[in-house]
């Protein structure tokens, strides 16, 4: 058993007398942070400030390795081969661009198909079509049903339509707006088939379950530090090695290369070094291991298992309102998607606001959704770990009792 | 300062019966399309004039309540005036949102967002549609 109570002791921003009412379910934005996490950032800046991979004095030697240590940590935490398949980034929408450019750029050409959903989030979406218009590959939809979810059937017979012209399959493995768990292992068992390269966003789901990409034989995959308790500014793009060695780093510059010349010469490191030009978001990075190091002691099977606990309740007495409409009554993990009948979105989340419940409203960033789920504007509620059935009861008391009246009064 | 419960009866009633709410069939107005960043607030402004007189306004799209309301209820206000006088109103508002010293009068029921201000998050939905209707009135070359 998860003691949620016990989790919300190390968060200072649900035990700080200010927090005091406030209930967090925007955990899909970014999540709070462990003290943990806040103290190795500051433990940077206060004991061991200085730069990585400049080894002659020892803070910088301990600080290197403390951050390469990281990189193992997140290796185990993938159960990926090899830490060599580990690149930081500034955020899982960084990782996405980083394959769009180095990989799709580089390697598709004209009549080639890139297969993707229009449930991905802009960051998974908007780097493909550059890549279409910069390569003529063509971007195709797999099917999703009215509730978004994943159309197995109506994915193998494009396949099977398209066959080998299918390079690349872009996809969330669960979809920020709504939720569900997409059946990863069989789409990409199907995609190595005719030869595609799957990439996956990450960023809803390796916060909130288990992932294991040799398992799920995953090609690339991107995800954010600051959805899984750690700092901003750091993502993660794990790929599989001989993909990395083949693609083209995203910026060039100090610590990418191993030698230039005044011909314009260069030789490049090998991956993931060759992709970290620049001073990196260090202290992130430190505060990520500790943020992985969190998550492991809680046992990802547990965060993963308890979500879905909580998620279950929350989803079951929000469908027993009568006045809330939800959209993703299938969601597994972490995220309702709803409406209040009758009012704007925006107008409800200002209500809830000022109830001293974070939500947030709009389209989330997955604007072609729409088609799909018929409803341009919607509210998102997202759980995480230190989520409790007590506030989900607080949060349906408030909802039942949400009106257009109230919505207006909280802006009075 | 006005009365809550009044504020809260003229927002509603612009809600919910928004004035000079559609998209006129002639082609003799001119419009802006204002589209919020951060919200899904998607408004467009027609207006049209006779010389220096707005005759007509009217607006049409999606928007929270207080895009829709205060949309609303600036239509009534500046129609019929000239743009002067339309942009003197409009620049009241804004005094009011600022938390400035402004002409209450000039505004009547526009002075149901007089606390509009203490809502950081929100002034801009207040603002969308009027700011549509500024820059019609501001680029208007009689």
């Amino acid at each position: 058993m998860l003691d949620r109570n016990k989790i919300r002791d190390d968060f200072p921003m649900i035990k700080s007398e200010e927090a005091k009412g406030r209930i967090y379910l925007d955990s899909a934005a970014t999540s709070f942070k462990p003290q943990c996490v806040i103290d190795k950032v500051m433990d940077y800046y206060t004991k061991e400030n200085a730069n990585i991979h400049r080894g002659d004095y020892d803070l910088s030697y301990q600080v290197s390795s403390e951050y390469e240590e990281v990189r193992k940590l997140c290796a185990k935490f993938l159960n990926a081969d090899s830490e060599r398949e580990i690149i930081f980034t500034n955020g899982a929408s960084s990782s996405l661009n980083l394959v769009a450019y180095g990989y799709g750029q580089k390697f598709l050409k004209e009549g080639d198909i890139i297969l993707s959903t229009e449930a991905e989030h802009a960051s998974n979406i908007l780097p493909w079509f550059k890549v279409q218009e910069v390569t003529g590959a063509k971007i195709e939809y797999i099917p999703l049903d009215k509730e978004g979810i994943f159309d197995m059937e109506g994915y193998k017979r494009l396949l099977n339509e398209l066959g080998d012209k299918v390079k690349v399959i872009t996809l969330a493995h669960v979809a920020n707006v709504l939720g569900n768990i997409v059946p990863l292992k069989e789409i990409i068992e199907e995609a190595h088939k005719v030869g595609a390269v799957v990439v996956v966003d990450g960023a809803q789901s390796v916060p909130h379950i288990k992932t294991d990409v040799r398992d799920l034989d995953i090609d690339f995959l991107c995800f954010s530090s600051h959805k899984m308790l750690g700092p901003s500014g750091v993502g993660v793009l794990y790929g599989k090695y001989e993909l990395l060695e083949k693609m083209d780093p995203f910026m060039l510059g100090g610590g990418s290369n191993a030698r230039f010349d005044i011909c314009g010469n260069i030789l490049l490191k090998e991956p993931p070094f060759k992709f970290e030009a620049g001073t990196p978001c260090v202290e992130g990075v430190l505060g990520f291991g500790e943020a992985l190091k969190y998550l492991m002691a809680i046992g990802m099977e547990n965060v993963e298992e308890e979500g879905k606990e909580l998620h279950d309740y929350f989803m079951k007495r929000m469908l027993e309102l009568d006045n809330v409409e939800v959209y993703n009554p299938k969601s597994e993990t972490s995220i309702v998607t709803f409406n209040v009948k009758g009012i704007f979105a925006q107008d409800a989340a200002g209500y809830l606001n000022s109830q001293g419940i974070a939500v947030r409203s709009g389209t989330h960033c997955a604007k072609i959704l729409l088609n799909v789920i018929g409803v341009s504007e919607t509210i998102r509620a997202s759980l995480y770990l230190y989520n409790t059935k007590e506030e989900i009861d607080r949060v349906i008391e408030v909802l039942k009792e949400t009106t257009l009246e109230k919505c207006i009064g909280a802006i009075l | 300062m006005m009365d809550s419960n009044l504020k809260r009866d003229i927002i509603m009633d612009h809600y919910e019966t928004p004035r000079n709410k559609r998209t006129p069939q002639s082609d003799d107005y001119l419009k802006k399309h204002m589209a919020a960043d951060s919200c899904i607030d998607d408004i467009t402004i027609y207006i049209k004039f006779d010389g220096d007189k707005i005759v007509d306004v009217s607006f049409d799209g999606v928007g929270c309540t207080i895009s829709t309301a205060s949309t609303s209820i600036m239509t009534e206000l500046i129609k019929g005036k000239t743009v002067k006088e339309a942009l003197h109103i409009i620049d009241e508002y804004e005094k009011m949102l600022s938390e400035d010293s402004y002409e209450e009068d000039l505004l009547e029921e526009a002075n149901a967002f007089d606390t509009l201000s203490k809502q950081a998050n929100r002034i801009s939905c207040g603002l969308i549609g009027i700011k549509g209707m500024k820059e019609i009135l501001e680029n208007y070359d009689k």
